[in-house]
């Protein structure tokens, strides 16, 4: 029954005493290094000058205006999204589903834009909106029902809403909403301009989205940090019986993350097919509702870490495309480079809670 | 007491006879912030029974731990029958005849008697084998069992029976006993006491670890006294007197707590009437029928082993379990809170203090202040319109740590760091200064040491003199005697007649633990 947990001879993990703010920092910053030597690596194997690859993935679009403002598009759905799942993680909500919410925020108001596509009125913008924000906290609305009501693991009813989202969305393109002008291609009208978010900076695609995810960002770190929302949402999260001794409402908790996290993926929706897209498509994402969630644990569930962590995942993403323009790399090269994040930044995290010591031999097994 | 006397004591008593099984010298061991372990001298001799006393966290177990190959220390050698060795491993620590009994067991409760054995046995013998093993050393040492019986269907009692038994099938000659009694009746205690000195005539020396004095007096030959991770004296616990003792393990003069006069006033705070409640947990405790009230200023306690439906009671009481469907069986201030949840219950100025500390009453991860917001945010002040007034949880915070004598580095101090004494404090602490009507605590000194229990106890006192109604639910039988004005003991979810303390004797209160109603 007992057996002894060695490492090293001399090499062991102890636990610290606090957990470390410094290394808090350094372990993105590490996995980010030791992401940028698997990469090195990988374009060697790959038959490439690994310098020159790395060159074109992470630095050559940051090298001209459009490609900064590309970074900025690509980041803008990552961090609405991504600050909506990282409040859910800290209340140990597991909404893995927001690639359907955010599907769902596109249909719900890519569907009212086309409906409005006659009105000439101010007011189509906001309508659009908020029935896209509405569209997707309706789909977050369904996990948080099953699990409080049923007790449903929310990790399987959301990620399966996901895949029925995208479908409906295919069926809608290639079917009812289908452009009449549109030779047959399975996409719906152009939405008029009346329902376009409007765009920031000249010849870009830089649309007022930004905005919203920089507001967002601010808003939820006043919530996470000086609400008694945000307070009950990380105790039910660390310790869920400290919440219900304390007489917080778990359910209502639960809803809550849903909500939030499913109505931002569903402005994220929106904002990229009312701001980026201008009409819908049978694809509306290259996979944004779950690089999101490598977004929000690369920020450290901190709403202005999830800013940053959104940006860098961006450029994964333009990087991507340039390498395969540039030099010729093949497509997956960007999942690859996510994973390989995300996977380096939880062996990372490890040195958050524990350090490396030399001074004794840590022997587990029958322990009181 | 100077450490020389003592020693030279032992000396006296028991003479050159026996060489010594186990010899410690020097033993050093320390973690990130402690020395656990400040160069530790222990010899124990064989057939003797050998007491290592000390508060929590004086080193004990970390003492125990290297000599069972848990740990291994930074310094010092280990000698076993006088050749030096060093083990890495339980396994080693087992082969060479040593064996623990933990203070928490390590059973399987849907396995049976022999499985439970046979799992941790290092000789991997099959079940047959093990079952007639079994019976021929529970005969010999008077420790009844079937190896047939599931382990959920035994008493506390007859568990620690089968983390014995384990041991002594590995024909141990240091036998290792970690708070034995913690989870006892006395009964069984005296039970248990004979089948130790049985085994100690039989040349099985025993390492036994305690902060109960008396037993240790009663059973003990030598004890061996750690303070701070030091040794501060060994002497001949028949010797001494319990007070004495007492002192030097705290290291300070220990003062009697007084009960203040009781008030007079029969207005009945908490009122339970024939409360049933079935346990979501498999292995957990129906409760039955359980009536009882406690009044303005009074404190009941409620005795009993570990899982005789306590957990069940709490959390009926709390709120965290609501039922539906119950009329009217648990009042507060003459009104029926069975339907109500734990906030609204707390809104009526109830405060609860569960017996787990961390992940229930306070949360390892989070702040001391952060810890102080958890059951005081209902207080107007402290959230306005959704927002935290970060001064005034600041100011909260530190009333809990200076009036309760809370040891911190601050307030941003992540609450895992605080010791368990002082954890219990800065909980009962932020209970009390809610300045509840009614106060229902569990376990409240449990693995306290002795310094901050008497805190702790007198805390409560002070509270119940202001007016407070308090349950008490504890397994300490002295700490019910010392603080509680009348006692009911809860056994197999069903709750005896309360009894007045001056009534009441250990010995009944005793035969009530182990579900003995009559004389």
């Amino acid at each position: 029954m007992s057996q002894s947990f060695r490492f090293f001879p001399k090499f062991v993990l102890e636990p610290r005493l606090e957990v470390s703010g410094q290394w808090m920092i350094l372990s993105p910053i590490i996995a980010i290094i030791l992401t940028l030597f698997s990469g090195i690596i990988i374009f060697s194997l790959l038959g490439k000058d690994p310098f020159l690859a790395l060159y074109t993935f992470f630095v050559q679009p940051l090298t001209t205006m459009f490609g900064i403002t590309e970074l900025l598009v690509k980041g803008t759905p990552l961090v609405l999204i991504g600050v909506g799942l990282a409040i859910g993680f800290k209340a140990n909500v597991w909404n893995i589903g927001a690639e359907g919410q955010f599907t769902m925020g596109a249909v719900f108001g890519g569907g009212t834009a086309l409906l409005c596509q006659h009105m000439e009125s101010i007011l189509v913008l906001p309508l659009v909106l908020v029935l896209g924000t509405l569209g997707g906290i309706l789909w977050g609305a369904i996990p948080a029902f099953l699990k409080t009501r049923f007790n449903a693991n929310e990790i399987l009813t959301s990620l399966m809403l996901s895949y029925v989202a995208v479908l409906w969305l295919s069926y809608l393109v290639h079917g009812p909403w289908r452009d009449p002008a549109g030779f047959n291609f399975p996409e719906s009208q152009l939405f008029s301009d009346y329902a376009m978010l409007p765009i920031l900076i000249e010849n870009s695609r830089l649309n007022l989205g930004a905005l919203f995810a920089i507001l967002v960002v601010l808003a939820a770190w006043i919530l996470m940090a000086r609400t008694i929302i945000g307070f009950q949402l990380r105790v039910v999260g660390l310790a869920p019986r400290a919440a219900h001794y304390a007489g917080f409402k778990q359910s209502g908790l639960i809803w809550l993350s849903f909500l939030i996290s499913g109505g931002l993926a569903g402005l994220a929706g929106i904002a990229e097919v009312s701001g980026t897209i201008g009409q819908l498509l049978p694809s509306v994402s290259p996979g944004y509702g779950f690089t999101a969630i490598i977004v929000a644990f690369l920020g450290r569930l901190h709403p202005v870490g999830v800013l940053f962590a959104g940006l860098i995942m961006a450029l994964s993403y333009i990087g991507g495309e340039n390498a395969q323009i540039e030099i010729g790399l093949p497509a997956a090269v960007t999942g690859l480079f996510q994973g390989i994040l995300l996977f380096f930044l939880l062996a990372c995290d490890v040195l958050v809670r524990y350090r490396f010591s030399h001074r004794s031999v840590l022997t587990g097994g029958r322990c009181e | 007491m100077s450490q020389n006397k003592a020693k030279s004591k032992i000396g006296q008593l028991d003479g050159l006879e026996l060489a010594p099984l186990l010899k410690l010298s020097g033993i050093t061991k320390s973690f990130p912030g402690i020395l656990a372990n400040d160069t530790i001298d222990l010899t124990v001799k064989q057939g003797e029974i050998h007491a290592l006393l000390g508060e929590n966290g004086a080193g004990k177990s970390t003492l125990v731990k290297i000599i069972y190959g848990l740990l291994t220390p930074d310094a010092g050698t280990f000698e076993w029958e006088e050749s030096v060795t060093s083990l890495s491993n339980p396994a080693q620590a087992r082969a060479l005849g040593i064996g623990m009994v933990f203070q928490h067991f390590s059973l399987f409760e849907a396995l049976t008697v022999c499985e439970n054995i046979a799992i941790a046995d290092d000789q991997k013998l099959n079940l047959k084998t093990v079952a007639l093993r079994i019976k021929e050393v529970s005969n010999r040492y008077g420790l009844p069992i079937d190896p047939d019986r599931y382990v959920h269907s035994l008493s506390v009692g007859e568990k620690q029976r089968i983390e014995i038994l384990r041991c002594l099938l590995q024909r141990p000659k240091l036998l290792i006993l970690d708070e034995p009694t913690s989870v006892l009746t006395p009964q069984e205690a005296s039970n248990l006491f004979v089948t130790l000195e049985n085994l100690a005539s039989s040349g099985c020396a025993i390492l036994y670890i305690s902060h109960k004095l008396e037993e240790v007096r009663s059973l003990c030959g030598t004890a061996t006294i750690l303070r701070n991770g030091a040794v501060v004296a060994t002497c001949n616990p028949k010797l001494e007197t319990a007070k004495t003792m007492a002192e030097l393990m705290i290291g300070v003069k220990l003062h009697n707590i007084k009960r203040s006069e009781k008030l007079e006033n029969h207005d009945n705070r908490l009122q339970i009437n024939k409360l049933n409640l079935k346990s979501n947990d498999p292995f957990g405790m129906d409760l039955k029928n359980i009536s009882f009230d406690i009044q303005e200023g009074e404190v009941l306690g409620i005795a009993g082993v570990a899982g005789n439906g306590q957990t069940e009671l709490m959390a009926a009481l709390s709120g965290e379990i609501v039922q539906n469907d119950s009329h009217d069986n648990i009042t507060f201030d003459h009104v029926c809170v069975s339907g109500m949840g734990v906030a609204a219950r707390r809104a009526m100025g109830a405060s609860f203090v569960p017996e787990e500390r961390y992940g229930h009453a306070a949360i390892k991860e989070m702040s001391l202040k952060d810890n102080a917001l958890l059951t005081t945010s209902q207080k107007i002040n402290l959230v306005k319109k959704g927002f935290l007034q970060s001064n005034e949880i600041c100011d909260l915070t530190q009333k809990i740590i200076s009036d309760f004598d809370v040891r911190t580095t601050g307030l941003e101090m992540e609450t895992a760091n605080l010791s368990g004494g002082n954890l219990q404090k800065f909980i009962l602490g932020r209970e009390i200064l809610q300045n509840p009507r009614i106060l229902i605590v569990s376990q409240p000194t449990w693995g306290v040491d002795a310094g901050a229990a008497v805190f702790l106890r007198k805390s409560l006192l002070d509270l119940a003199a202001r007016g407070c109604a308090i349950l008490i639910i504890s397994q300490d039988l002295d700490e019910i005697f010392e603080i509680c004005d009348r006692i009911a003991v809860l056994y197999q979810g069903t709750l005896s007649p309360s009894i007045t303390r001056e009534s009441a004797s250990v010995h009944q209160i005793g035969l009530l633990m182990g579900g003995k109603t009559g004389e």
